[in-house]
């Protein structure tokens, strides 16, 4: 009866220049590769441009690059200078936000509205706090004189490309050290652009370089014998191989790994905004988000209620052309990712969960799946304890406040949870019990840099953002 | 309506069921209405909410400066907001005080507008603070003079010291006076409520006695139809379908003043009650200014530029 559908609004992409093939960020330079490899958008297939897949004596000539850099400059630099160069690549980032928002959602296929809105905020958002730090490290609590490790190597993963360029780059130059960094495979594009952004700072040729290209060119970086300091972010297979590769090499590491979050909704919470809840905590971002409310723990009495609400509203769910402001769902990432939640949902209609997709058209070309819920879901079911990094939701349920604790804890990983309760005493209780290193209470996948981020169990090492990210930029403070 | 299936009648069972609503978390409601507000709308879509928003609009003069000629000239933009433009809607209704409903009933006869209806703002508008049987003949008064639209207050005193019992009887006895001849409207006056918590527990409460539509405020008191506090009602009013099978309207009320600000609303009631309620029937705006700007951007769609605002007529 209505005609208030709304008329496509997309944002332009004229605001970006894609140069045909990119080489590689070193010593200040864009020196061009001799291999490439094609970089696609996922909401249509089409093809970006080339990037180039790194050998290892690009990733040498990058680590000695970044080491002379850190010797002949950026240590000896006074820390309020360093905080300058932050600050500007913040204000830089700023005014070029648009830019950085449109090129993101085109390699990654991530709607506009979360990187317009998300993603490049907090990424300027890193740099400013991190600007802070610099020249005032002494009072971070970690000894009078705290020193940098020196070469940082930073390896990224595809689903908030920029924003993990930001939480390892603004960190370790914050600190003093120099970084050569790896973007995931799929989404080198914003980093190159990051590249341009440090040589409009001014940045001393050599604290950033960037190498680009498969895991080989990771695995190159972080046996590299001249790398002090690892930060990965990414899934937890490749991470226990890292942790096996750097045991004895004196490398500090820092691991940001799954999760398989619980969303835990008590039937005393405020039952509309815990089902925005609900649908932020897996739908955000496709669901690729390593701290995504992938487990959702409904306390029965609420069970028919809560779900009615949730398929209304996820119903209502705009799924389609990334680059549409109005878009609530984009793309999957990438041919590989989709079919591995393609195949970890068959696994769920096989081990007898009950699955329900609201009824939406999917566009012809690219990679997407429709956002989806399990329920009859119990603990013993795969989809209810692997990472599936997709639009994907497993229901469970609970009887009491002590088996959710429970059921909730009963996971390799420890990375997010939720708490839905109007009782300010049930939350307190039940972020003391929960084994997760974040935990969001009548909220989800909330970032600020103010805040740390990390994990507990098979969910990683160390912490990344506020004060305690600090330390693991710094010698002997990843202990903290 | 009857709702015995929900409350026996009793202050008891009202206060019980009010009791078992869920709270609402500002935060996230907060967050909601803004995502929403982020909604772009353009090009067919935009036309189409601008004509949306004028059928919506309650035209609406609440001063004491108001005389029978400044009434007129108000029914007459109703009628044609546009004169130079036949294709404009007329607007939802022409809300005003009791006094000058007859003024406005008769006038609207005379131009042709039998089918908008007239308003009035009753029971003891805007405070609400004066005896049941002033109320009673207040509403009265109104309807004999041709009002078909009742919009009255509800005892915000009596709500905030928790006998929702007493702001139940008089909502349900001014139903009764309003019969079959006038819609009812039940004014919350969310600015003085406050909290989330108590504009829902008010929109039941209303919903519960009897209200056709209920409202957010008088327009006297700031806040008013604030994105978050419309999404809490617009939530209301979609619980109580599912609960009941009665649709029950929204008039939000002070404060939108942009055909931004209507568009905004228009897309709140499109994703929080649905499409259904996309209608003048079950979603109203009051408004003055309003209008105005509705028309301007109305004129930008069709020629591409805006026009001097020489070119819309004041009232």
């Amino acid at each position: 009866m209505s005609n208030f559908e709304y008329a496509p609004a997309p944002e332009s992409r004229a605001v970006v220049s894609i140069d045909p093939a990119y080489g590689l960020f070193i010593n200040g330079k864009f020196l061009p590769g001799k291999s490439h490899f094609p970089t696609i958008n996922p909401a249509t297939g089409e093809k970006l441009s080339k990037i180039t897949q790194s050998t290892t004596a690009d990733v040498n000539k990058a680590v000695a690059a970044a080491r002379g850099a850190y010797v002949k400059t950026w240590s000896k630099m006074p820390p309020a200078e360093r905080a300058k160069y932050l600050y500007r690549i913040a204000r830089i980032l700023q005014e070029r936000a648009r830019e950085f928002a449109v090129l993101e959602t085109l390699d990654n296929g991530k709607p506009i509205r979360e990187s317009r809105d998300v993603d490049v905020p907090l990424v300027a958002a890193h740099f400013f706090y991190h600007a802070g730090w610099a020249d005032k490290l002494q009072y971070a609590g970690f000894g009078e004189a705290p020193k940098a490790h020196g070469v940082v190597g930073a390896i990224i993963p595809w689903n908030f490309p920029l924003l993990m360029l930001a939480w390892k780059v603004a960190p370790a130059l914050a600190t003093g050290n120099t970084v050569v960094l790896k973007p995931a495979e799929t989404t080198s594009l914003t980093a190159l652009l990051f590249a341009q952004v440090c040589q409009q700072a001014e940045l001393p040729a050599g604290v950033v370089n960037i190498v680009t290209g498969d895991g080989k060119v990771g695995a190159a970086l972080v046996n590299h014998p001249g790398v002090d300091k690892i930060a990965f972010t990414g899934s937890t297979d490749v991470g226990k191989i890292i942790a096996r590769s750097v045991a004895h090499s004196g490398k500090s590491v820092t691991l940001e790994l799954g999760g398989k979050g619980a969303n835990i909704v008590f039937e005393d919470a405020a039952i509309d905004e815990a089902v925005e809840g609900i649908v932020n905590g897996i739908f955000f971002n496709q669901g690729h988000v390593c701290c995504a409310g992938s487990r959702l723990l409904l306390q029965e009495g609420i069970h028919d209620e809560v779900l009615e609400k949730l398929k209304r509203r996820m119903s209502q769910l705009r799924l389609g052309d990334p680059m549409d402001k109005n878009t609530d769902i984009g793309a999957i990432n990438s041919a590989e990712q989709l079919a591995k939640i393609t195949s970890l949902a068959q696994v769920g209609v096989s081990e007898g969960g009950e699955s329900w997709s609201p009824d939406c058209a999917l566009p012809v070309n690219g990679f997407w799946f429709k956002p989806t819920i399990f329920t009859g879901v119990t603990q013993a079911h795969r989809i209810a304890r692997e990472e599936i990094f997709g639009p994907v939701l497993s229901v469970l349920t609970f009887r009491t406040p002590q088996e959710a604790m429970e059921k909730a804890n009963n996971t390799p990983f420890g990375l997010s949870a939720g708490i839905w309760s109007e009782k300010g005493s049930r939350v307190l209780w039940a972020s003391k019990h929960l084994q997760a290193g974040v935990i969001w209470a009548n909220t989800f996948n909330k970032f600020d840099p103010t805040s740390p981020f990390g994990g507990y169990k098979e969910s990683g090492w160390g912490r990344e953002g506020g004060r305690h990210g600090l330390g693991a930029y710094l010698k002997g403070g990843d202990h903290e | 309506m009857n709702y015995s299936a929900i409350i026996d009648g009793s202050e008891a069972s009202l206060k019980n069921f009010l009791r078992t609503l869920p709270g609402v978390d500002q935060v996230g409601a907060e967050s909601r209405a803004a995502m929403l507000a982020t909604r772009s709308i353009k090009n067919a879509t935009k036309s189409y909410a601008i004509d949306l928003a004028i059928s919506m609009v309650d035209l609406t003069t609440l001063e004491g400066a108001d005389t029978p000629g400044k009434v007129r000239a108000l029914c007459s933009k109703a009628m044609r907001p546009d004169p130079t433009d036949p294709t404009v809607p007329h607007v939802g209704a022409i809300c005003v005080y009791n006094d000058m409903v007859s003024v406005a009933r008769q006038h609207l006869d005379l131009i042709g507008g039998h089918d908008i209806p007239v308003a009035a703002v009753t029971t003891a508008f805007p405070s609400g603070r004066a005896s049941m049987p002033v109320k009673i003949q207040d509403t009265q008064d109104a309807i004999t003079a041709g009002a078909t639209e009742i919009d009255m207050v509800i005892d915000r005193g009596a709500f905030l010291s928790g006998q929702y019992g007493q702001v139940f009887e008089e909502i349900k006895i001014i139903k009764e006076v309003c019969g079959e001849k006038a819609h009812l409207k039940v004014i919350l006056e969310t600015g003085e409520l406050v909290t989330y918590d108590n504009v829902r527990k008010a929109s039941y409460l209303a919903m519960l006695a009897g209200a056709d539509f209920i409202k957010t405020s008088t327009g006297k008191v700031s806040p008013a139809a604030t994105p978050p506090v419309v999404l809490v009602m617009l939530e209301a009013v979609r619980d109580f379908y599912s609960m009941t099978n009665v649709k029950i309207g929204v008039k939000a009320a002070g404060g939108i003043r942009t055909t931004k600000d209507a568009i905004k609303q228009l897309v709140l009631v499109n994703e929080t009650a649905g499409p259904d309620w996309l209608n003048p029937g079950l979603f109203r705006i009051g408004a003055s200014a309003l209008l105005n700007d509705l028309l301007m951007q109305r004129m930008k769609m069709r020629d591409g530029r805006y026009a001097s605002p020489n070119y819309v007529t004041i009232d």
